[in-house]
């Protein structure tokens, strides 16, 4: 590992130097506006209701998949771990929610009162807080006897905690698309001949709260600061007093929390879900995560908006069949060009 | 009894061993320098005493408690703080942050600001540098934060490790100008340097680390003037 890990570091930093580097910057660039200019025509083409439209379910799309960007970020800044289960705790979140609706008394076709907002309410807290639990149970029994075991060591596990977790799904609701009750009401309004409904609005709302919560939550807690210190120099955090199992965890379950209120708001918005959601819309946040410069939260923020706004923009006017193939040229180009990403450590780390 | 007492530890990095039977005692007022060439244990001792590592023979006490076997995160719960080898200060943070951390594990937070001018008065450039990252910094402002943000933990014993290396004769000064200040308002150090002359002149009593093993031990002024102290770490 560590030998081509060098030899690709002393090449990208070959590359990145002088003229070359700016050759490859140029080039980046070039793409984004080639990209940009091929939409700016579809969009004139297509007219401005249609692109408000478009950006709409961008908008929501990007969201959720901020909130799942978050964990994969927050998880590998602390531990430098890609936790490969972190989408399918997201898919669990869609699995448990839809099954709690009913509980609940939320049903597909019943009026939607003041009561329902509690109720809806109590799904989002269940879900994410059982999601929550198991992400840390995961930290406990499959990543910290691991935590001085060789880097691929973690890194197999967590891929195969990933297909555990799958199979689990599976065995719960079958290997086909599972319907996932509509209730939100399908009130909305009308701006410039785009509806933009009442799923849109919960969607974006909940996604900016919790961004926004967990971004003061980072910056002033003590627990947040346990956790940017953890991260930055375990042993210095040692050090302060800092307990870094218990900080690790609290990692773990607050990315968590996030993956499942953006599994319930997938669930809500889309109406569908499906044993391996968390395979296809992980590899998406993972990349959205990368793109932003992994291990930073706001990049993961930003990084998730975007790379859902892409997705969808990419679905409303190109070909659909194509949008898998576009995000991981995606990922692919950024780790050529900008390995930190849009948002990567600038500091020297020591 | 003796603030800190390590008695007969030996610690071992998987099979390899790294310190032998090593005895020392660290009392109340006190510089005790910790001197030896590179690889003979100084950072070991100290990451021991700390708690990152555990010994698997001996004992350590502080303060009248058994820490041979607490976890580092508490042990500066007790009174022990170090400023480690490489400095370790949490790059992405200000210099302030840097210095609150240092307090992470404090009770009592009521002379905050106190505590803040004081190692400000300290190190006047801190001061100045107040907002900008601690990854930022030069080596010298990043040796004084990472004794600050030790400072700010209120120990009743402080550790250095190597806080000369690296830096400018005049910086190396300060350093030891500093270590002294500190130690003349009450507080005892366990030093670790490379810099054995300077750290000699200053400490009241020394130990010399050797492979492991501590082969000597005197006051500053005795191991300044042993010939094979001379011939060994001061290039006489
Ligand atoms: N992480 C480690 N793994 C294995 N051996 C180590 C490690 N750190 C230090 N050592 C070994 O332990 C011995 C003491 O090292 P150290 O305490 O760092 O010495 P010093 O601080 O006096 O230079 C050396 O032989 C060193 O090679
Ligand atoms: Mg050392």
């Amino acid at each position: 590992m560590g030998t081509i890990g060098e030899a690709v570091r002393r090449r990208r930093g070959g590359l990145r130097a002088g003229a070359a580097g700016r050759i490859l910057d140029f080039a980046l660039i070039a793409i984004i506006a080639i990209f940009l200019i091929l939409l700016g025509t579809k969009v004139v083409a297509q007219g401005g209701s249609f692109f408000l439209q478009i950006l709409t379910f961008a908008v929501a799309n990007g969201g959720i998949y901020a909130l799942i960007a978050l964990g994969y970020t927050m998880v590998y800044g602390i531990i430098e771990l890609i936790n490969f289960a972190h989408g399918d705790v997201f898919a669990f979140g869609a699995f448990l929610s839809a099954s709690l609706l009913p509980i609940f008394g939320l049903r597909e076709g019943g009026t939607f009162t003041a009561g329902s907002v509690i109720a809806l309410l109590a799904v989002f807290g269940l879900t994410m807080l059982s999601c929550g639990i198991l992400n840390i149970s995961i930290e406990r029994i499959a990543y910290r006897p691991l935590r001085h075991a060789p880097r691929l060591a973690p890194l197999i596990t967590a891929v195969g905690v990933s297909f555990f977790l799958e199979g689990v799904l599976f065995l719960w609701k079958g290997p086909s698309n599972v319907h996932y009750a509509n209730i939100i009401p399908n009130a909305g309004f009308e701006i410039f001949g785009a509806t933009i409904g009442a799923k849109d609005l919960l969607v974006i709302g909940v996604s900016i709260v919790l961004v926004i919560g967990l971004a003061l939550f980072v910056d002033r807690t003590r627990l947040g600061k346990a956790m940017r210190a953890t991260a930055q120099d375990r042993d210095a955090a040692l050090l302060m007093g800092i307990d870094i199992d218990r900080t690790i965890a609290a990692t773990f379950f607050i990315g968590a929390i996030l993956a499942g209120a953006g599994g319930t708001m997938y669930g809500l918005y889309y109406n569908t879900s499906v044993f391996d959601l968390g395979f296809s819309a992980g590899l998406v946040a993972f990349t959205a995560a990368v793109f932003g410069g992994i291990g930073n939260i706001y990049g993961a923020a930003i990084g998730g908006l975007v790379i859902g706004m892409i997705q969808s923009f990419w679905d409303g006017y190109f070909d659909s069949a194509w949008t898998q193939v576009v995000i991981f040229t995606i990922l692919i180009l950024v780790l050529i060009f900008r390995p930190t990403g849009l948002l990567g450590m600038r500091v020297p780390e020591k | 009894m003796a603030l800190l007492e390590i008695s007969k530890i030996d610690v071992f990095y998987g099979r390899v061993q790294a310190l032998r039977g090593v005895t020392l005692s660290v009392d109340a007022g006190e510089i005790v320098a910790l001197i030896g060439s590179n690889g003979a244990g100084k950072t070991t001792t100290l990451r021991t005493i700390s708690g990152l590592m555990h010994p698997t023979t001996g004992t350590i006490s502080f303060d009248g408690r058994q820490l041979q076997q607490t976890k580092a995160h508490e042990v500066v719960r007790v009174g022990i703080c170090q400023s480690p080898e490489g400095r370790r200060l949490f790059p992405r943070m200000t210099v302030f942050d840097n210095l609150m951390m240092g307090t992470y594990a404090r009770k009592d937070l009521s002379r905050l600001q106190d505590d803040i001018a004081n190692v400000y008065s300290l190190f006047p450039r801190l001061k100045e540098r107040t907002k900008q990252l601690a990854g930022t910094l030069s080596g010298g402002e990043q040796q004084m934060l990472a004794i600050g943000r030790a400072l700010m933990a209120h120990p009743k014993l402080l550790m250095l490790d190597e806080p000369s290396l690296g830096l400018a004769p005049i910086l190396v000064e300060t350093i030891f100008r500093v270590c002294t200040d500190i130690n003349a308002q009450g507080m005892p150090i366990l030093l670790v340097e490379q810099n054995a002359s300077k750290a000699l002149e200053i400490a009241h009593r020394a130990y010399v680390l050797e492979t492991g093993s501590i082969v000597q031990t005197g006051t500053g002024k005795e191991l300044l003037s042993s010939p094979d102290v001379q011939r060994a770490y001061l290039g006489m």
